[in-house]
C-alpha cells in the first residue's frame, strides 16, 4: 500500500528564515507542553512580510495547506526547533524545496516532524498557493493536479530511514550508535 | 589520504582512523550547551525518551547558560528559567550560570569561552546556531535542535555527516579601519547565504592569525549566515595561551594534514577589504559603507555574541571618544565580564563605560542577547516600529530585531560607531587618522 499525501500547497520563495517561520517573541512557548505546542502551530509563518498571504487564518490553529513548496535555503537562520515544530503543529506533512539550511533539515528529520524533500526543479515559480497536489511517498513522485504534470522528488537517503522510524531515538534503538 | 582539521576531529571522536566528506558517523560529545530558549524543550525531550528520573550522561559536560529572555516581565520566560534551574539542581550540574545570582554570565557563546569550555580538538554542540563561534579555538562546534540535544543528554553522542571544507585565506594584516566583521561580511556577500551549506569554513592566513581571539570568534560566529556547518581556525600560540588561562582540562591540538583535500580555497588580500555593510533583509546583501552615505538611520546597536565583546567595545569607544551620537544608540555588553571590562578598560584615562555615556548612548544595557533577536516586546533596544538600525549583530532578516516594518543594516563596531555620530551610514575612515 502506498503512502500518499493529498492537499493544497502553500508557495514560498527563497531564504525563508526561522524568524519568518516563528518570530522570536513566541520562543517562550514550550514545545513539549501540548497547549503551547498548539499555540506555536497557530503562529506558523506569521513572520512573513506584511503583504504576504496568511498561512493560517485568524483564530485557527491549523493551516488549510499541508504541503509547502519553497525555493532555496528554506529554514535558514536559528537552530530553533520551534520552527519545524510550529509547521508540524499547523498540520504540515512535507515540504518540497530547492534546498534547506542544515539545522532545519536535521531538526525535521531527527524529531521525525516532517519530510524535507528536495526537487531539482524550481517548483515555486511554476505553482500557486491553493492548488491541489498529490505526493506519493513510496514512488517519490508528486502530481500537480491543475496541470496533471508529474515531478520526481530526490531521495532523502539515510534521513528517510530516520523519519520513517519516527526520529533519532527510535532510529538509534533500531540501528545502534556505532 | 590527508584530512582537514574538521575531518580529523570527527575521525578522532568517532574512533576511526579516517573519515571522508559525505560519510555519516556517530561522534562522542565533549560539551553540550543549552540556554533558556531551547533548554526547556530539550529537557522535555530528554525526560520523555529516557524517563522522568533519568540522569544525564555526564554532569560535567552539560553547560546551561540562560541568556536570551532574561530582563523581561514576560512570565513564560521566567518559567523557562525555572525549568533550567530545577533541572540543574536535580542533575547536580557542575556548570549552570543562574539568573539573578553572582554566577549569571550573559550571552552563551562568549560565556562558554570566558568560563573555559572551549578547547582545541573537542566536539561541542549547542542548541543555538551561533555555537559555531567556538571553532575559533580549533574545535568542531555546531548548532543543533532540541531533539538532538535531548538525545545527547542521555546518549553522549550524535550522528553527523562529515562536511567538506572550504578554506578562506586573508593575506596580510588588516588595515586599522577593517575588523573581522568586515571580513566575514565580505565572504558571505561573495558566496551567498547558502554558499557554504553543509560545509565547514576554515579561516587561515597571516591576516587571520594577526587577530586576537575575540576577533577570530567573530569570523567563526557568522559562518552559519553562509549556511556553514562549522567555522574553524587552526590553533596557534595565542590560542593555546588563551585556553590554558581559562581551562585546566587536557586537550589535543589537531591541525590540517599537509595533503588535506578542500572543497575550495579562496584567498583575499586584507589591504583590499573596505568597511562592509549587509543591507536589509539578508546578510549577503553586501555593499561598502562608503556607498551608503545617503541611508538615514534612527538607531545604532552595539552588542550580541557577534559584536558585544571587549574588542568590539574598544573599537567603538576609540571612535566615539570626544564625539556625540546623533541617534538612539544602544550598548549591550555580551556578558558580565565584558560589562566589568567596560568599567576597568580605559582610553586616555577615561573608562569605555564613561566614553559611551558621555557620547550620549541610552545608558548601558544589561548583559544578554537582548534585541539582537527581537524577543519579548519589552526587550531593551527592540525595534518596535519602522525604525532603521545599524547593528553589530549577525542577522537582518525581516523582523529579526523586532518589528516586521523595521530595517537592519549589519556592520562592524567601527562602522556602527561612526554611523551613530552622523545618523547616516558612515565609513569609519571619516573619523580615523
Amino acid at each position: 500500500m502506498s503512502d500518499k499525501v493529498t492537499g493544497k500547497i502553500f508557495v514560498l520563495g527563497d531564504n525563508i528564515d526561522t524568524d519568518q517561520i516563528i518570530p522570536a517573541q513566541y520562543l517562550n512557548l514550550l514545545p513539549t507542553d501540548p497547549e503551547e505546542r498548539k499555540k506555536l502551530g497557530s503562529y506558523a509563518l506569521v513572520g512573513l512580510p506584511k503583504n504576504s498571504l496568511s498561512f493560517i487564518e485568524e483564530g485557527q490553529y491549523e493551516a488549510s495547506c499541508p504541503i509547502i513548496i519553497a525555493g532555496k535555503n528554506f529554514g535558514c537562520g536559528s537552530s530553533r526547533e520551534h520552527a519545524p515544530i510550529s509547521l508540524n503543529a499547523a498540520g504540515v506533512r512535507l515540504i518540497i524545496a530547492e534546498s534547506y539550511s542544515r539545522i532545519f533539515f536535521r531538526n525535521s528529520v531527527n524529531a521525525g516532524l516532517l519530510y524535507p524533500f528536495t526537487s531539482s526543479k524550481r517548483l515555486c515559480d511554476e505553482m500557486k498557493t491553493g492548488e491541489e497536489v498529490e505526493v506519493d511517498l513510496d514512488a517519490k513522485t508528486f502530481t500537480h493536479k491543475p496541470s496533471g504534470k508529474v515531478y520526481h522528488l530526490d531521495s532523502l537517503g539515510d534521513a528517510e530511514t530516520i523519519i520513517q522510524c519516527g526520529g533519532i531515538f527510535e532510529y538509534a534503538k533500531k540501528y545502534g550508535t556505532n | 589520504m590527508g584530512m582537514t582539521i574538521t575531518e580529523k576531529i570527527l575521525a578522532n571522536k568517532s574512533k576511526r582512523t579516517t573519515v571522508q566528506p559525505g560519510e555519516n558517523v556517530w561522534v562522542d560529545v565533549d560539551v553540550l550547551m543549552t540556554h533558556d530558549v531551547c533548554g526547556p524543550g530539550t529537557i522535555g525531550v530528554f525526560k520523555e525518551h529516557f524517563g522522568s528520573d533519568a540522569k544525564i550522561w555526564d554532569k560535567e559536560k552539560v553547560v546551561i547558560i540562560p541568556d536570551h529572555y532574561i530582563f523581561t516581565a514576560d512570565e513564560k520566560s521566567h518559567r523557562n528559567v525555572d525549568i533550567l534551574r530545577d533541572f540543574a539542581n536535580e542533575q547536580s550540574l557542575k556548570y549552570y550560570y543562574d539568573v539573578g545570582t553572582s554566577n549569571y554570565k550573559g550571552v552563551c557563546h562568549v560565556a562558554l569561552v570566558e568560563e573555559g569550555h572551549t578547547r582545541p580538538g573537542e566536539v561541542m554542540f549547542g542548541t543555538d546556531s551561533h555555537t559555531c563561534t567556538a571553532g575559533a579555538f580549533g574545535e568542531f562546534a555546531t548548532g543543533i535542535g532540541n531533539t538532538e540535544a535531548g538525545f545527547i543528554m542521555g546518549a553522549g553522542k550524535l550522528w553527523l555527516k562529515v562536511p567538506e571544507t572550504m578554506k578562506f585565506i586573508f593575506e596580510g594584516e588588516l588595515p586599522p579601519y577593517v575588523m573581522a566583521k568586515d571580513l566575514i561580511l565580505k565572504i558571505i556577500g561573495d558566496i551567498g547565504v547558502d554558499g557554504a551549506t553543509y560545509r565547514s569554513m576554515e579561516f587561515s592566513g597571516d591576516g587571520v592569525y594577526s587577530l586576537d581571539m575575540e576577533e577570530r570568534m567573530t569570523l567563526c560566529n557568522m559562518v552559519i549566515e553562509a549556511g556553514g556547518k562549522n567555522g574553524v581556525i587552526a590553533p596557534d600560540e595565542r590560542t593555546l595561551d588563551f585556553v590554558k588561562k581559562r581551562s585546566n582540562k587536557p586537550f589535543e591540538v589537531v591541525l590540517n594534514d599537509e595533503d588535506a583535500k578542500y572543497h575550495s580555497v579562496k584567498a583575499y588580500r586584507s589591504s583590499e577589504i573596505e568597511p562592509m555593510v549587509a543591507k536589509p533583509h539578508s546578510p549577503d546583501n553586501k555593499a561598502l559603507a562608503r556607498e551608503l552615505k545617503d541611508v538615514k538611520l534612527s538607531q545604532a546597536y552595539i552588542g550580541s555574541c557577534t559584536g558585544g565583546k571587549m574588542a568590539d567595545f574598544k573599537a567603538a569607544a576609540r571612535l566615539l571618544k570626544g564625539h556625540k551620537v546623533s541617534i538612539k544608540t544602544i550598548v549591550v555588553p555580551a556578558t558580565k565580564e565584558v560589562e566589568e571590562g567596560l568599567k576597568s578598560e580605559t582610553i586616555d584615562g577615561t573608562s569605555l563605560w564613561d566614553i559611551f555615556l558621555e557620547a550620549g548612548t541610552e545608558g548601558i544595557g544589561k548583559p544578554g542577547c537582548q534585541a539582537c533577536l527581537g524577543g519579548p516586546l519589552d526587550t531593551f533596544g527592540r525595534l518596535n516600529q519602522e525604525e532603521i538600525c545599524i547593528s553589530t549583530t549577525n542577522r537582518n532578516f525581516p523582523g529579526r530585531m523586532g518589528s516586521r516594518q523595521s530595517q537592519v543594516y549589519l556592520a562592524s563596531p567601527l562602522t556602527v560607531a561612526a554611523s551613530a555620530i552622523t545618523g547616516r551610514i558612515t565609513d569609519p575612515r571619516e573619523y580615523m587618522e
